[in-house]
């Protein structure tokens, strides 16, 4: 098992590097060392490269979510439960950093943001910074306002299917945007998906308030 | 002796006898305990040595003669020498007197806080936990759940006949960072080894999992004596994915008992008696007032007669009357549950499976809640009150000895840092996979400013006062800049059991300043100290005892890769190279024999120095290939 996920460092052209255990060379990305079987630190690999995948917005989830259970049942603290107190430190930091590879990439908006910035673009601000697009803000105000006159579930229900759809094709755009290096489009595009995504997710809740109620 | 044993990579030979780790697996509870063992995946309640109830009541008696009788028989106790009895002290872990302000006037022992530390310690002090006064001693809710622990121990030593001091200790999964840690110090000054703190909800699916081999979405509705838990898991391929989690500290089957409390008290109120009572009183009347709310589980009606104050009352309770006090209490559960689904984007339907854990779900009312919510009948054939400790079990024999199986758990709250006006910006949002590790950069906002106070909480809430407050501390030396030119990193890492530890560091300059801030609301490492020294526990020795387990641990790696190594690389190795290195080997093998930590690193440093030649060849060898374009694995494979 451990060498099998060592295996899938995707030659990255890094090099070698020393093994703290058995001090001899070891691929500077590898999760194990070929040798002597110890764990080492998380090496400079993209969140793409870690599971052995193309850098392309368009991803199968379930493919990166096998990858990763895969990964994680040989890096994972507990099965350094009884080694070393660096081998347990290594484990923590390679476990932490397979869970920001596969969060990151599980969410389309940070999947998008994560790529923009490996392309040296910077994306539209998050939460807090003012976002001057006129069609984008009247469109989130459009929303908003359908989403508080919605009374019962069934206009929430539909509002949650139209701006699931709309989110879709959004990402989809987003998609094209990003692997065409469209990236000024990109980052738009990126920030109107931010916003839909937060709407589904307002409306549900607003659902769930309903329903409890 | 052969010189010279060569193992596989990966295939680590049978740790020495003393090095191989008897764990046990338990359940801390607000009202009960229990400790299971498990054994090739079949785990088992350990029951007092006369075959008795599996079950420990989380009851403390603290004699005036300094004696402490924890369980059954100091619950025994709770009426006649009500002061001298702690119980629900799980309440108060890592709790400063703000939090527990609403259910201290229920508990009957006085609560106060210490005054706050002054000097360096205050520096990184969070605020302050509670102490208890119990018959004449001043407690924190630490020593009293370590007295818990110690019994819990003590039972599982007597069942196996053998020493067990490590264990995996569960935890609500709402528990916070105070909590949690409070519960790990509680678990250090009962000379227990926690290796790894599990979530509630986690240990009672690893236990229906397990045997029943399921895969999907289950959820995990935990109501026990003094908190609410649900939890959604995915299960797939050996993995128990923790998907989202939500509850509440502060509601569980101790609240139904006070409803009823209250009921009868307005009852007497209403004909015309005094409803003030004392601490007894109160705590004989939470007493009948369980067994009004267990006898309503199998029975419609339950008439008492209720004698205080000089006053006899009767009253008839129906469990429509009972369902009636709690609904509040069950529909706040159930709201919290869709909550928890909406996080996870799941809908009741798509639930495979609903386990039940805690004795509170034994309520019919609480069932019916449950049932309809999910449109299923929920899974219950484990005893609630057991499941826990049977899945804490399994993942103690899986950690000690290897397991297919893993669990992958979440932060139940999400962590973050006060900015300019007390907001909260959150660094790692709730249900993020742990570990993690997150940082962010701040700036400074005055020229020549010299220092930032960092302020770490946690709570799902905007305003930093509506949420805890974990840690406070003071970044200082940052070099005099312009507004806004520092660039301050703060980095939060949670390990594998929950756990926080935040760093900040000063980047511009190159020059590094790193705080590193363990919360404080469990104990102070100087507290810590005292509390061992004052208990029975020898904490020199086994502080000893770890340093030397430590060394074996890391002589043994050091052994295995170089041996690793000599057989890939046999060709680079001279005969000289080969006979010192054995004799290193041999000479750090025979040290790991003794009890003398300092030998056995002074001769792992001789085996490093001696297989440094051996090393360098290796590594001159891997640049070669790598300068000849060749690949080292490609080689090899």
């Amino acid at each position: 098992m451990m060498n099998a996920a060592s295996k899938n460092t995707d030659a990255t052209g890094n090099g070698n590097k020393t093994c703290w255990s058995c001090k001899g060379p070891v691929d500077a990305v590898a999760l194990f060392c070929d040798t002597c079987g110890a764990i080492q630190a998380p090496g400079q690999l993209d969140h793409f490269a870690r599971f052995g995948i193309a850098r392309d917005f368009n991803v199968d989830i379930d493919a990166i979510e096998t990858q990763y259970l895969k990964q994680q049942q040989a890096l994972h603290p507990d099965r350094f439960a009884t080694k070393s107190a660096r081998e347990k430190a290594l484990s923590q930091q390679q476990a932490a950093s397979l869970n920001d590879a596969f969060e990151t990439l599980k969410n389309p908006v940070s999947r998008a943001v994560y790529m923009l910035r490996m392309a040296g673009v910077e994306p539209e601000g998050g939460e807090g910074q003012t976002v001057n697009d006129p069609a984008l803000l009247m469109e989130a105000m459009e929303m908003r306002e359908a989403l508080d006159d919605a009374g019962d579930r069934a206009q929430i229900d539909a509002i949650i299917r139209d701006v699931r759809k709309t989110a879709r094709d959004c990402e989809n755009e987003v998609a094209t945007a990003i692997n065409g290096g469209a990236y000024d489009a990109a980052r738009k595009l990126t920030t109107r998906l931010r916003y839909l995504l937060k709407m589904a997710q307002e409306a549900r809740a607003k659902k769930a308030r309903l329903a409890a109620a | 002796m052969a010189l010279l044993t060569i193992h596989e990579p990966g295939q680590t030979p049978l740790p020495h006898e003393e090095e191989r780790k008897l764990a046990v697996g338990i359940d801390l509870g607000t009202t009960n305990s229990v400790v299971a063992m498990s054994r090739d995946e079949k785990s088992e309640v350990l029951r007092n040595p006369d075959g008795g109830s599996a079950i420990v009541p989380s009851v403390v008696h603290y004699a005036s003669d300094g004696t402490v009788t924890v369980g059954e028989a100091a619950r025994d106790l709770i009426d006649s020498q009500a002061s001298q009895v702690v119980s629900s002290v799980k309440r108060l872990m890592g709790r400063g007197l703000e939090d527990v302000k609403s259910v201290a006037g229920t508990l009957p022992y006085h609560v106060e806080i210490p005054d706050a530390p002054t000097g360096d310690d205050a520096a990184s002090a969070g605020p302050q936990m509670v102490r208890l006064n119990v018959g004449n001693r001043v407690l924190t809710p630490v020593e009293v759940s370590a007295d818990i622990l110690r019994a819990l121990k003590a039972r599982a030593e007597a069942a196996l006949e053998q020493d067990v001091d490590h264990a995996v200790i569960t935890v609500p999964a709402y528990f916070d960072d105070a909590a949690r840690t409070a519960t790990k110090d509680a678990a250090k000054l009962a000379g227990i080894e926690v290796l790894r703190l599990v979530n509630e909800p986690t240990a009672a699916a690893l236990a229906y999992g397990l045997d029943n081999g399921a895969e999907g979405l289950y959820a995990v509705y935990d109501l026990g004596g003094g908190t609410f838990d649900i939890s959604l898991l995915k299960m797939q391929k050996g993995v128990f994915q923790v998907k989202s989690t939500g509850g509440d500290a502060a509601l569980g089957g101790d609240d139904f008992d006070h409803a009823i409390v209250e009921n009868i008290l307005a009852a007497r109120k209403a004909d015309g008696i005094d409803d003030t009572i004392d601490a007894s009183a109160a705590k004989r009347l939470l007493k009948v007032a369980r067994a009004i709310k267990e006898a309503l589980t199998a029975r419609d009606q339950v008439d008492v007669a209720v004698d205080i104050n000089d006053s006899e009352t009767t009253h008839s309770i129906t469990r429509a009357g009972f369902d009636a006090m709690i609904v509040k209490m069950v529909e706040r559960t159930v709201s919290i549950t869709e909550q928890v689904l909406d996080d996870a984007d799941v809908l009741p339907e798509d639930i495979k499976g609903v386990v039940l854990v805690g004795g509170s779900t034994r309520v019919p009312a609480v069932r019916a809640a449950v049932a309809s919510l999910f449109g299923q009948e929920p899974l219950s054939n484990i005893d609630p009150d057991e499941v826990v400790a049977v899945g804490a079990a399994l993942q103690a024999e899986a950690l000690t000895g290897g397991s297919d199986n893993l669990l992958l758990d979440v932060i139940p709250l999400s962590l973050g840092l006060e900015t300019m006006g007390g907001i909260v910006e959150k660094v790692v949002d709730r249900n993020t996979p742990i570990p993690v590790a997150k940082g962010q950069e701040f700036t400074t906002y005055q020229d020549g400013q010299n220092a930032m106070m960092i302020h770490v909480v946690q709570g799902e809430r905007e305003m930093v006062d509506q949420c805890r407050s974990l840690a406070r501390f003071v970044l200082s030396g940052i070099p005099p800049m312009a507004a806004g030119a520092a660039r301050i990193r703060v980095e939060f890492q949670v390990d594998a059991d929950g756990l926080l530890t935040v760093s900040a560091r000063e980047e511009t300059t190159g020059i590094e300043q790193e705080v590193a801030v363990k919360p404080t609301y469990g104990i102070n490492e100087i507290d810590m100290a005292n509390m061992l020294r004052d208990s029975m526990v020898n904490a020199r020795g086994d502080m000893e005892l770890r340093l030397l387990t430590e060394a074996r641990v890391e002589a043994r790696r050091n052994i295995l890769a170089v041996q690793a190594a000599m057989k890939a690389d046999a060709e680079l190795l001279d005969e000289g190279d080969k006979n010192t290195i054995a004799a290193a080997i041999a000479e750090l093998e025979a040290a790991m024999q003794g009890d003398d930590r300092q030998i056995i690193n002074d001769l792992a440093e001789a085996l490093e120095t001696a297989s440094r030649p051996f090393a360098e060849k290796r590594m001159d060898r891997g640049i070669r290939r790598a300068l000849a374009g060749q690949n080292v694995n490609s080689v090899r494979t």
